[in-house]
């Protein structure tokens, strides 16, 4: 008896362990996926919802559309002041604006910070790498009063220039990261071949460091797509409203039972993000895997 | 590796024999010295003033020496927006880096459509600090929201969660933790780094799954734990939007939600209260860079480098 069962329960063993190893995968892709339905949840059904009418948000908490419509749509586009796309037009300008400024004097902070050396070098770089780190709102009273002065209240100059004077010192380490990795044999080549720094710089550098363009284009476009706090501070006048400001005045300007046209336009405004997340993904990554940045 | 990382290096090695290229560096920095002047170093002067007067926008700044610090002290809303501040940071921070680090462990693993699950997981962190996520919070934490919704087919009766001032913060605390993906990603870059030779080491000595993550992965972890927990523990301080939308804008209800960023927009930019406003900046900066400093302090003894 103790001879047959033993080569039995051997067996029965190794078939569980055999299962396991087979099951594994499947636990976990189980387990991830749903993870990632929890997580996303709430997303889709919002935008599920701007395509519901309005008394079914508050009764469904499913996403399957039985009739779409798109009347919050239409109706969230004229709820304010001006129609919506008066505010995608200035967010895009301010967005625009930052990713210029960002381009230019981000990569011209880093090609000197990577490639050149000067008396106190490392002294203003410590001092980016720190600024990194400082809370805006250490600066943003002096700041709102300056700007006020000068009349630019209400403007897109103080969400702009700022951003021409490299004020965002992640883009600037981001950069001086990429560039310490570009051989320097190629600037000496370009040297020897009677090439100043400063084309050096737009001939070699600037060509060779595209990816980091493009993580800082991205994310530029990102955050100052979602930027909410100076906008808020500088945007007063609706007609300078950009999309988050304008979405935040529909939170108080309508009652709750307008969630219809409020998710509408929440999800127009969230189809630029998911768009530059679509096209920028790999240098998203890259980004934050190499700075941290957000 | 990281701008922490750096800061840390800056000491010592001069790279020999370069000619110094003075006006050239100076010229290519001229931006963002110009930055750093005019919209950075000068207005935290001018901010430091300030803290020390009475200033509304219109009249001309009157010095009031300490006076603003010592009514932070009285003021019973400031205590309260640092008591919410810090629940915030201490638990929304450690929960989400958890999961972040769970997830990445399980992620680099092999997992078959490990991009997928990165993009998705890390989506979140892009849409997190947008006013429509806010909005979106808003209405799932609602009486009549999504959660309720869930809730009520598994037959638990919710309640207001955002207007009940025991949960508001929770659901803000939720929000934070939902967009682990950027500590993930960390993660992820920072597990790539471990040497596939210890695990193989461990495997032939027998120690089991468990004793791998605590014995290798963790300890060669800690660097970037570390940098994780400093950069989310500044950001988590600096919260704004989605307490401002999902409050709206009141730091309600009962104040239950008034992060200090919050308060402080409130007296600044609400009251006109500049004065008092850069005071409570300079206060948010102390704390900041107190708690950066004991983290730095701390990391000597938990933080291990392979090197």
């Amino acid at each position: 008896m103790t001879t047959e069962t033993l080569p039995r329960t051997v067996t029965a063993r190794r078939g569980a362990a055999v299962s396991w190893a087979r099951i594994r995968p499947l636990v976990i892709h189980v387990l991830l996926a749903g993870s990632a339905l929890v997580m996303l949840y709430p997303v889709i059904w919002m935008v599920v919802s701007s395509l519901r009418p309005g008394n079914e948000i508050f009764r469904d908490p499913g996403i399957l559309v039985k009739d779409l419509r798109i009347e919050n749509y239409r109706a969230g586009w004229n709820a304010l002041t001006e129609p919506f796309t008066r505010y995608l037009l200035n967010s895009a300008v301010v967005v625009l604006g930052s990713i210029l400024g960002n381009l230019v004097s981000c990569s011209m902070a880093a090609y000197a910070f990577a490639r050149l050396e000067f008396i106190g070098k490392k002294f203003w770089f410590a001092i980016m790498l720190l600024s990194i780190m400082l809370p805006i709102h250490v600066v943003i009273v002096p700041q709102y009063i300056l700007f006020s002065h000068a009349g630019w209240i209400n403007t897109v100059l103080p969400l702009i220039v700022p951003k021409l004077l490299a004020t965002d010192a992640f883009f600037v380490f981001l950069m001086v990261q990429f560039i310490r990795g570009i051989p320097r044999e190629l600037d000496e080549a370009a040297r020897i071949d009677g090439c100043g720094k400063a084309s050096i710089f737009l001939r070699i550098i600037l060509p060779l460091m595209v990816p980091a363009l493009a993580t800082t284009t991205i994310f530029t476009f990102i955050w100052t797509w979602n930027d909410f706090f100076s906008q808020l501070i500088y945007l007063t006048d609706p007609h300078m409203y950009t999309v988050p400001v304008a979405l935040r005045s529909f939170v108080d300007a309508t009652s709750e039972s307008s969630w219809g046209s409020m998710f509408a336009m929440s999800v127009v405004s969230l189809v630029p993000v998911f768009l530059a997340f679509l096209v920028g993904q790999r240098f998203l990554i890259k980004g934050i895997a190499t700075t941290g940045i957000k | 590796m990281s701008a922490l990382g750096e800061l840390g290096s800056l000491r010592g090695k001069k790279p020999a024999g370069q000619k110094k290229d003075n006006l050239a560096g100076y010229l290519f920095l001229a931006p963002w010295l110009l930055g750093l002047f005019l919209i950075t170093i000068g207005p935290m002067v001018a901010s430091l003033y300030l803290s020390f007067t009475d200033y509304n926008l219109i009249q001309a700044p009157q010095w009031i020496g300490l006076e603003n610090f010592t009514r932070m002290l009285a003021d019973e809303r400031l205590h309260n927006s640092l008591k919410v501040t810090f629940t915030y940071v201490f638990v929304s921070v450690p929960l989400q880096l958890a999961i972040a680090l769970l997830l990445a462990v399980v992620l680099d693993r092999g997992v078959r459509g490990m991009a997928f699950y990165r993009s998705v997981f890390y989506l979140p962190s892009l849409l997190g600090s947008s006013v429509a996520i806010a909005i979106l919070w808003r209405q799932v934490f609602g009486t009549e929201g999504l959660l309720n919704q869930v809730l009520a087919l598994a037959g638990i009766e919710g309640k207001g969660w955002i207007s009940d001032p025991s949960t508001a913060l929770g659901t803000l605390v939720v929000l934070n933790v939902w967009t682990f993906g950027s500590p993930m990603v960390i993660f992820l870059a920072g597990l790539r780094q471990i040497p596939t030779m210890y695990y193989e080491a461990a495997s032939v000595d027998g120690a089991g799954v468990l004793a791998r993550f605590f014995r290798i992965t963790l300890p060669l972890l800690t660097p970037i734990i570390f940098f994780n927990l400093v950069l989310q523990i500044i950001h988590a301080f600096q919260s704004f939007t989605q307490a401002f939308v999902v409050s709206g804008g009141s730091g309600g209800p009962s104040d239950s939600t008034m992060f200090f960023t919050l308060y402080l927009y409130d007296r600044g930019f609400g009251n006109f209260d500049m004065g008092y406003a850069s005071a409570m900046a300079w206060f948010l900066l102390v704390i900041i860079g107190v708690f950066t400093a004991a983290n730095f302090f701390a990391s000597k003894y938990w933080v291990f480098y392979d090197d």
